[in-house]
């Protein structure tokens, strides 16, 4: 990594000798793009990590930042990228963090007056548009990985399997059905009546925004695994828009129940199970 | 989704269809169809992304806001470079798939919008046009 062999780097020794102001400095401008999410004291933590990272990869340019000679810059840039993802700053707001110590360290070349470090910070200035642009990457690859967990876990809370009465279960189901949400909600309801020992299950689609072919066969499908385990299920929150966009595609529902409403489908339910649901005849509300 | 100008949309993967769908809804939304038209002119996207994406290995769709005599509709056209559809009567056939669908996809889209046109030559690709006009 050392530029010229057997020489020592110029800027690298300004740097490391002026490294308190320099980052003084640092936090300062970057404090501006930041405004108050992180405190002076976090970003001072931060950048003097990063500070002593980048003092033994000065000399380079930044060329091949995946060499090993980056490893620990690379991996503090990540952890820094990872975290202001989750603080919810822009990547603009991230990569900046980098970009702002190219001031102070151009400021104090420029005081030196000396042809040799200028050639140097030229070298510098781009290894730190290399590390920003890394940083950039690190953040969209950290927002990639929270999207793809909050993803799975709208997958798992949007399919709960309820019960409503002994031996009745439903599965109120919210947005849009693909293959992969079917998926989880067959399994559960399938795991769910073996669980409970229920009789009954209720799907629930009054939150499904539209029914079309792909969502009528997964539907369909876990109707009849249901039944081939001993439970009869319902379809129930079928809308008007919905009933009458299925008529048209021409799906069949065959000899499976469906209910209008969830009430419906609950008194159907508890009909079969030999519960009647009857009003006092005193017609006094206690 | 306030844009009334045409918009085109890549179909490569499941969410892309969801967005396509999602899309189709803003601009169904945006000339105020009635829920029912909304709800079967997004099924009838639905189901013909889905199959620019299955059957037609990818592709894209266009939607537009179109006019005519003073009435508004939506205009959705899917195109892929796919194989081609060889036998039309059957294709349109309840019921008849070349897939593992119900085989009510395409045959299903048609009689939930106002106007259909497929066009599809064998090795060169498929584009499906449908309009839902306002009533």
């Amino acid at each position: 990594m050392a530029g010229e062999a057997g020489h020592v780097h110029r800027l690298t020794e300004l740097l490391r000798e002026n490294a308190d102001v320099l980052i003084g400095r640092w936090v300062e401008s970057a404090a501006a793009s930041t405004r108050g999410r992180s405190t002076s004291a976090e970003l001072e933590r931060d950048f003097r990590e990063l500070f002593t990272a980048v003092l033994p990869v000065a000399s380079g340019d930044g060329r091949d930042l995946s060499g090993n000679g980056y490893a620990e810059i690379r991996s503090l840039l990540e952890e820094l990228s990872r975290t202001r993802a989750r603080q919810n700053f822009s990547p603009a707001e991230t990569a900046s963090s980098v970009f702002a110590l190219k001031e102070p360290v151009f400021q104090l070349v420029d005081e030196q007056n000396d042809q040799d470090l200028f050639r140097q910070v030229l070298g510098f200035s781009s290894l730190l548009d290399a590390l920003g642009l890394w940083t950039f990457e690190s953040y969209s690859r950290a927002r990639e990985s929270i999207i793809k967990e909050q993803s799975e876990q709208l997958l798992e809370l949007t399919t709960p399997v309820v019960k409503l009465w002994e031996g009745v279960l439903a599965v109120p189901l919210v947005g849009t059905l693909d293959s992969a949400r079917t998926q989880v909600v067959m399994e559960k309801l399938l795991e769910a009546l073996v669980e409970t020992g229920s009789e009954h299950a209720i799907i629930d689609i009054t939150g499904v925004l539209a029914v079309d072919t792909q969502v009528a066969q997964h539907l369909l499908k876990t109707v009849v695994a249901a039944r081939l385990m001993g439970a009869e299920c319902t379809i129930s929150g079928i809308r008007p828009q919905i009933a009458q966009t299925i008529v048209a595609l021409g799906i069949e529902f065959g000899d499976i129940a469906t209910k209008a409403t969830l009430a419906d489908a609950l008194r159907h339910a508890l009909r079969r199970e030999g519960v009647d649901v009857v009003r006092r005849g005193d017609g006094v509300k206690r | 989704m306030t844009a009334s100008g045409p918009e085109e949309l890549p179909i490569v993967s499941d969410e892309d269809v969801v967005r396509v769908r999602q899309a189709v809804r803003g601009y169904a939304q945006q000339v105020r169809l009635s829920l029912v038209d909304q709800t079967k002119l997004v099924t009838a996207t639905s189901e013909l992304a889905r199959n620019t994406l299955v059957y037609g290995g990818g592709g894209s769709a266009r939607i537009e806001v179109v006019t005519d005599n003073g009435r508004e509709g939506i205009r959705a056209s899917f195109q892929d470079e796919g194989p081609g559809i060889p036998d039309l009567t059957l294709a349109l056939a309840d019921g008849w798939s070349s897939g593992k669908g119900m085989g009510l996809g395409l045959s299903g889209a048609r009689r939930l919008v106002d106007e259909f046109d497929l066009d599809t030559e064998v090795g060169r690709g498929t584009t499906v046009t449908v309009v839902k006009w306002k009533r």
